[in-house]
């Protein structure tokens, strides 16, 4: 294995590795802000905005997110609504993850013991508060591992956007896989290696998350 | 639980809640409207651009890149079961020299994205176009290594007692796995196996990136022609939102069908979230 193209190529490869994060975050707080409401919706007194989050959820989580990134990029500049290049990719990746959010979110709803949010009830607070105050603090502990997963298939999936030529790591590996035929594994085993600290890096910060805030139940 | 969040509902919060009903309402029809308004606006319901779906040529050319979006799928299911069985079954070895390069692999292929697990495989074939070797062989890695773990977890939430009665019996190491684990493991796996298929389904679409036949490549040569990027992203967006509800509803009656047999003991780890049902 070769990685002599490192010397040449080192400083683009980091280029892309700070646009992949980029993208990551900016969908990531996407994802979150949205899900979090589409979660609060699906639970929600109201029978409309129950089947408004139900099909949300099922519309966002069964499109592939490569047809959600054309609409974004082809669709939106075509309806004369475009933020720009990045944020449109970015929503994309957002709102695709924020379908998994939300029913991550959900599950940890469910998770909280009902004695919580019957206590709540039985001190009068109504649906918000109770939600604001009991449910959604808890939920959100408790959420950690499987909401860990979905910031790693967002970090994952982030990679997509070089498929319309946004110039993350997975699309400097195209380029190394076309300038250096003779190490392509070594550069393939380069972007991977980058991509895999991204995902330690939410697994142990969600490992930390977790210890810390672990609901210890008396 | 959602109904324990909130009381039956009073003449008051009646009230609100018909009014909330009332404002989602309006909502959507907002949101509904102004696309349509900004569809009509910039000329994106002009029937150039929507004809060629219902031109048959063309719908025969979109089966066709269905049938190899489907075969696609299928042949990585297949695949991905085989390897996530084997790799699984490798995780849980006696052996560490089994254990640990199983480990590793399945850790590997599970951490690294799709996309470019995909494209170094089509850098490995050359470049070549309209195969679907690098597709089909990224899906089996991708997805056998999730199935890896999946499998994993289903054999340890098989009750411990299953597999003692079997030693007490007097069967071996082999047996107890091919006679009493796995078939038992392998029906409180099915949901989470069906859920995978849907992520294999999806992930079909990266065809598009290493030009493989399939439905998001017929797009790009409809889109090439007629220059409707939004339509055709519209169009196959609901071709896949159909087929992956078919799946989940087959996921919703196998998991009906399969823990209501009272022959297993389906308590599954809630700690475990790669058993739990999406």
């Amino acid at each position: 294995m070769d990685f002599s193209f490192l010397q040449d190529s080192g400083e683009l490869i980091l280029k892309g590795f700070w646009v992949t994060l980029r993208v990551f975050l900016a969908s990531g707080l996407i994802a979150l802000v949205v899900g979090t409401l589409v979660a609060v919706a699906r639970v929600s007194p109201v029978p409309v905005m129950r089947g408004v989050g139900a099909a949300y959820v099922t519309i966002f989580r069964n499109t592939p997110l490569l047809l959600l990134l054309f609409i974004t990029y082809y669709g939106l500049p075509a309806m004369n609504i475009s933020f720009g290049f990045f944020w449109n990719v970015s929503l994309a990746a957002g709102l695709y993850t924020a379908a998994f959010v939300c029913e991550a979110l959900r599950s940890g709803i469910n998770g909280v013991p009902l004695g919580q949010a019957e206590a709540a009830r039985a001190i009068g607070m109504p649906f918000t508060m109770t939600m604001t105050q009991v449910v959604l603090p808890q939920a959100f502990r408790l959420v950690v591992p499987p909401m860990a997963s979905v910031f790693i298939a967002l970090a994952k999936n982030t990679s997509l956007v070089a498929a319309l030529g946004l110039a993350d790591l997975a699309f400097r590996l195209q380029g190394l896989l076309r300038d250096y035929p003779s190490s392509r594994t070594a550069a393939f085993l380069t972007i991977a290696f980058m991509y895999i600290v991204i995902v330690a890096a939410i697994s142990l910060l969600a490992g930390w998350a977790e210890r810390r805030w672990k609901v210890v139940t008396r | 639980m959602s109904s324990v969040l909130f009381d039956v509902p009073g003449p008051k919060a009646r009230r609100r809640h018909r009014i909330l009903t009332v404002l989602t309402v309006l909502g959507i029809v907002a949101v509904v409207a102004a696309v349509i308004w900004r569809f009509w606006t910039t000329g994106q319901f002009d029937p150039d651009l929507w004809e060629v779906f219902v031109t048959p040529d063309y719908m025969v050319f979109i089966a066709e890149g269905l049938y190899y979006t489907l075969l696609a799928a299928v042949l990585a299911i297949i695949g991905a079961l085989a390897f996530g069985m084997l790799f699984g079954i490798g995780k849980l070895s006696d052996h560490a020299w089994i254990r640990w390069p199983c480990w590793l692999i399945v850790e590997f292929f599970r951490a690294v994205p799709l996309y470019i697990l995909i494209t170094y495989l089509w850098a490995l074939y050359r470049f070549q176009i309209e195969i679907l070797a690098p597709l089909v062989i990224g899906l089996i890695l991708y997805n056998g290594s999730v199935l890896a773990e999946t499998v994993r977890a289903g054999i340890n939430a098989v009750p411990r007692g299953q597999v003692e009665a079997a030693y007490a019996l007097g069967m071996r190491k082999n047996a107890v796995m091919r006679i009493v684990q796995l078939p038992q493991a392998i029906k409180i796996m099915t949901p989470a196996i069906i859920s995978q298929c849907i992520v294999a389904m999806k992930d079909t679409s990266l065809g598009y990136i290493v030009v493989a036949p399939g439905l998001t490549y017929a797009g790009r040569q409809i889109w090439r022609e007629f220059e409707n990027h939004l339509q055709v992203a519209l169009v196959l967006g609901v071709i896949y939102i159909l087929a992956n509800s078919c799946l989940e509803l087959l996921g919703r009656f196998a998991q009906r069908r399969l823990t209501e047999s009272r022959t297993v003991d389906m308590a599954i780890d809630p700690a475990d979230p790669t058993l739990a049902p999406r």
